[in-house]
């Protein structure tokens, strides 16, 4: 949607065709704006548009009513073709009271359409959030297209016949402006319908308040002349296959319960509340029915022992959680990498340090997951790109974990977590299944008949996992440092040092594929751009919609996002020294940038910022062009190209 | 939010019912493991491990299905020296593994091996949760009153002035009743011995394995290097008679040298909300009070005799009340689950409600 689409005079309401379109829905704390968004996400979804959201909330559950840090909203951007980020500035913004508006109003481009509740803007609220005069009444809304509704108002005449009170039934506005909204994109209504009535299925008159107010303001926006204009966005021609929305947290409570599935053990998750991780537990909590035990434990250091002593069992050890939680369980991950036992402990990053900024997103745990443990205690560290592959990610954790016996850390971020796609739901059948191999029978070399407990396999260094209850097998582990084989306690310095680089190297030999770069312009033997943008995590989607816009604009530029942060892939050294140059933009101070220097002595380039939001497509486009213009500061201090690699593939789309 | 009736089937009834049995005859050194003992000389640990090697065979039980986690501390090498399984964990957190491994594994007989630092410093809130939950595992807290592994200091039971390493001027502290603390977490099962008596330690170690839920034994023992002696005033034959007082449910609580009848000189009487210790003449035979390991109230009552100064302590089982276990009743929600939901598919589980499919 463009400025150019003003709603012009019109008696029929006006179809225009547009290709993509970024909504935000603002409001207070209280006024259900997240409610409001999940549902236009899943008409959206149920429609057949890609889509990407961004839910923004305040940490506060409450803040004050009406006030600026009480604000509360939920951006989503559907296309017909294949988005990758939420989108950066909303086409069309809903504030539904001044403090939404004046957060907001900043991000919303000339032209474009702003719809307000006009019932808040009394002169009580105004002088709440600074306002001196109306905005409704002054010019100073004068770039954008405005409709004043008053929503409130209107819901509470709809409701009238309802015998709810009025307060209860203007609780319903929300739905009202969802009911117009949905009428004005095309969405399909019948899920929310069904949604509403499953929800309040124990209040059946709230239930019916809520269909009433959607559906008056849908019917507001077909009947009244407010509207010349609606606008429909075609599905978007996906990859076949069959399809639902799922947000970050939900596809890794999936993620974990099949990979209960796939590696046959039990899952035990053991885990504390914590922002923005919560959810998983809570998913995790309602499928007991796939044999998953989840344990609320009275701290981080006790769920993650909880799990560990779960995994040393026999079972699927889990814990979640966000940064502070991590830095909680350090010494217990430590125990396991020197334990050597399977766990999967999962850190959903926010802005940091200490309690920082719990519900926005961040990547600045990076560090910490490789490095954050006393001694050298390296574990294998896996990162999602999108909220669905938080999934995939999830299972190939699991499987890395037992089949090399160690703990895995998995670090989603806030974005991931609650941000929502279309997901392509994945074949049962088809997911990689891995043997968790429990030894049964003595092993000690010498034929003694012992059970040596550190007695590696030769492919993979991982130890025999033998459980209680295995006759014959008996043994001790602990934190101490062991014998190298037999196991025992060990203070011979020769045996540490060499039990030191076997931790090492078991996890520096964990199989991990090839980086894969995205460079149209790439020859068979030779990189095609001069800038390589590489990327971890959640960054994927801003980096990628930048680079396509800098190829529209003629531009060459190659992407590469790295999956794994531990190992990395075998082929990644040669990929960095194939470009000119390299550019890593993260949420953080350069975590990846100062890894990929100090591993590969490549002047990597960085770009950071660390706001609780994701990276804007428009922001790094304009990175990316000072790069390509020589423009940037950095851009002449690059360093040379010192060779191509057949490992570099074309687009990958 | 609500609370709901979970209508979980009722309370198991032994703490071994689901552990395998074998009828093969076992003995201590079964349970004894390869690696060589390195405690210092005199060390009361010694005595624990023998209690416990003679001990662990007569529960009739897989020795495979045996572990024992421990955290850290002298007392958490206690694992390396039994042929059983074990983990050596890190320091306090010995109950969490062990709650995260009986929960899964109701075959399994788990032994917690803790001190009182271990325990009741580092691990305070894992130990009252613990409790508190009731999880099916067995705590043996070693108490010496001292730190002893990082050489001497002073620990959450050692007594107030009490000079040492990091408290040349005598501790400020005020030490912990761990049998009180026990109690106030809502313990189902609180236990205590003295090393030494291997005959009452044995006997509270059995009713213990027995008990369904989290057991607590409190073990004094002593520290020969840096607090030896603690508590030779339940040692000693000229004080030990007036100050043991060995309780049994359903018995009235009599102690000290025999009278005529064979019976304790002193008796312990109810004194306002507590109790009070009485040359048993003095009073009538109705008033003595009768040990009940069902009674909470009792059972505080009784810890609260002595405290730091050893006065009148008292050993035995305190509580013995068995409730829900959190793992029994965890697992239950597991299979109710499954339950009522047999066919549970993840596919279906993943396609969810509402999926479109693109050709």
């Amino acid at each position: 949607m463009t400025t150019s689409d003003t709603p012009v005079e019109a008696r029929d309401s006006e179809v225009v065709q547009r290709d993509r379109v970024v909504i935000r829905f603002a409001g207070d704390s209280g006024d259900g704006m997240q409610l409001t968004g999940d549902r236009f996400t899943s008409e959206t979804a149920n429609f057949g548009n890609d889509l990407s959201t961004l839910p923004n909330f305040p940490a506060e559950i409450r803040a004050p009513a009406g006030t600026l840090p009480g604000v509360s909203s939920f951006q989503l951007h559907f296309a017909n073709y294949d988005i990758l980020t939420p989108g950066d500035r909303p086409d069309v913004l809903v504030a539904m009271n001044p403090a939404a508006l004046k957060a907001n109003i900043k991000d919303l481009p000339h032209g474009g359409v702003l719809i307000v509740n006009t019932d808040e803007f009394t002169k009580r609220n105004l002088t709440k959030v600074g306002y001196e005069s109306n905005p409704l009444e002054d010019d100073s809304l004068e770039p954008y297209a405005v409709h004043g509704v008053a929503m409130a108002t209107l819901t509470r005449g709809a409701l009238e016949e309802t015998g709810l009170s009025k307060k209860d039934a203007e609780r319903a506005k929300n739905m009202f402006a969802l009911g117009l909204l949905s009428w004005m994109y095309h969405r399909p209504s019948e899920s929310t319908e069904r949604f509403l009535r499953e929800k309040f299925a124990k209040k059946p008159e709230i239930a019916e308040a809520n269909v009433l107010a959607f559906k008056a303001g849908h019917a507001y926006g077909e009947t009244t002349e407010a509207f010349a204009v609606t606008y429909e966005v075609a599905p978007a021609r996906l990859d076949p296959g069959t399809y639902r929305q799922i947000t970050g947290n939900a596809a890794l409570a999936y993620g974990i319960i099949a990979a209960g599935r796939t590696t046959s053990l039990p899952v035990f998750l053991g885990s504390y509340p914590i922002t923005p991780a919560s959810d998983i537990l809570h998913e995790l909590s309602r499928h007991k029915s796939f044999g998953v035990t989840t344990f609320q434990a009275e701290d981080e250091i006790s769920g993650v022992g909880a799990a560990l002593g779960a995994s040393f069992g026999g079972s699927l050890g889990v814990t979640t959680t966000s940064g502070p939680g991590i830095a909680l369980k350090a010494e217990t991950v430590g125990l396991a990498v020197t334990l050597e036992l399977p766990l999967l402990v999962i850190d959903v990053q926010r802005g940091g340090p200490s309690t920082g900024l719990p519900t926005k997103t961040e990547q600045a745990d990076l560090l910490q997951a490789l490095h954050g443990r006393n001694g050298e205690a390296p574990l294998p560290v896996i990162a999602p790109c999108t909220p669905g592959d938080c999934f995939s990610a999830a299972v190939e954790a699991a499987a890395i974990a037992v089949r090399y016996r160690t703990p895995v850390m998995l670090l989603s971020d806030g974005a991931l977590a609650n941000g929502s796609e279309p997901w392509k739901i994945p074949d049962v059948s088809e997911l990689p299944t891995v043997d968790p191999g429990f030894a049964t029978e003595p092993n000690a070399p010498d034929g003694s008949g012992e059970f040596w407990p550190y007695l590696r396999d030769t492919e993979t260094l991982a130890r025999p996992w033998a459980i209680p209850g295995t006759p014959g097998l008996e043994h001790r582990v602990g934190g101490l440092e062991k014998a190298d084989g037999h196991g025992a306690i060990s203070y011979d310095p020769d045996n540490h040092d060499r039990m030191v680089r076997l931790r090492q190297a078991k996890i520096d030999g964990i199989e991990v594929p090839d980086l894969v770069v995205d460079d149209p312009d790439a020859g068979p033997d030779n990189a095609g751009a001069d800038l390589l943008v590489i990327g971890w995590g959640s960054t994927y989607g801003p980096i990628n919609a930048a680079a396509r816009r800098v190829r529209k604009l003629g531009h060459s530029v190659a992407t590469a996002h790295l999956r794994h942060l531990n190992p990395m892939p075998a082929n990644l050294g040669e990929v960095l020294r194939s470009y000119r140059t390299v550019l890593c933009p993260e949420m953080n101070l350069g975590q990846l940038a100062l890894l990929l220097r100090g591993e590969h002595l490549v002047d990597v380039k960085s770009y950071t910022k660390v706001a609780g939001l994701p990276f804007g497509a428009e922001e790094l486009q304009d990175v990316f062009l000072d790069y390509l213009t020589g423009t940037h500061p950095d851009a002449s201090r690059n360093g040379s190209r010192t060779g191509t690699s057949n490992q570099i593939t074309g687009a990958q789309a | 939010m609500t609370a709901t009736d979970l209508g979980l089937p009722g309370i198991g009834s032994g703490g071994l019912d689901s552990v395998p049995t074998t009828d093969a005859k076992q003995t201590a050194k079964d349970y004894t493991s390869d690696q060589e003992v390195r405690w210092c000389p005199g060390c009361g640990d010694y005595a624990v491990l023998a209690a416990v090697r003679q001990f662990l065979p007569t529960l009739g039980i897989k020795r495979e299905n045996t572990v024992f986690v421990s955290g850290i501390g002298c007392s958490s090498r206690f694992p390396y020296y039994l042929n059983t399984y074990g983990m050596h964990s890190i320091h306090g957190r010995a109950p969490t593994i062990a709650t995260g491994l009986a929960t899964t594994r109701p075959d399994l007989s788990v032994w917690v091996v803790t001190g009182d630092g271990d325990a009741l410093s580092i691990g305070g809130n894992h130990l009252i949760h613990a409790l508190r939950r009731n999880v099916n595992i067995k705590i043996l807290l070693f108490n010496n009153r001292i730190y002893g592994l990082t050489k001497g200091q002073y620990s959450p039971t050692s007594e107030v002035g009490k000079v040492t390493k990091s408290t040349p001027m005598g501790s400020l502290d005020h030490p912990f009743n761990p049998i009180s603390l026990a109690l106030g977490a809502e313990a189902s099962f609180v236990g205590r011995a003295l090393d030494s008596d291997r005959k009452s330690l044995q006997a509270v170690l059995q009713a213990a394995a027995e008990h369904r839920g989290s057991a607590l034994v409190e073990i004094f023992q002593d520290c020969p290097i840096f607090n030896d002696g603690s508590f030779d005033l339940l040692r000693k034959p000229d004080t030990k008679d007036q100050r043991i007082i060995p309780v049994t449910h359903g018995e009235p609580i009599r102690f000290g040298p025999a009278d005529d009848n064979g019976l304790g000189t002193y008796a312990v009487v109810q004194n306002g909300f507590g109790l009070s210790v009485v040359e048993a003449a003095t009073v009538d035979a109705g008033d003595i009070v009768t040990h009940d390991a069902t009674d909470h109230e009792l059972a505080f009552a009784l810890s609260r005799l002595s405290d730091q100064d050893l006065n009148h302590t008292i050993t035995g089982i305190f509580r013995n009340q068995p409730r829900h276990t959190y793992d029994d009743a965890a697992r239950a929600q597991v299979q109710a689950a499954r339950d009522a939901e047999p066919d549970a598919d993840l596919q279906t589980l993943l396609n969810g409600h509402d999926t479109w499919t693109i050709i």
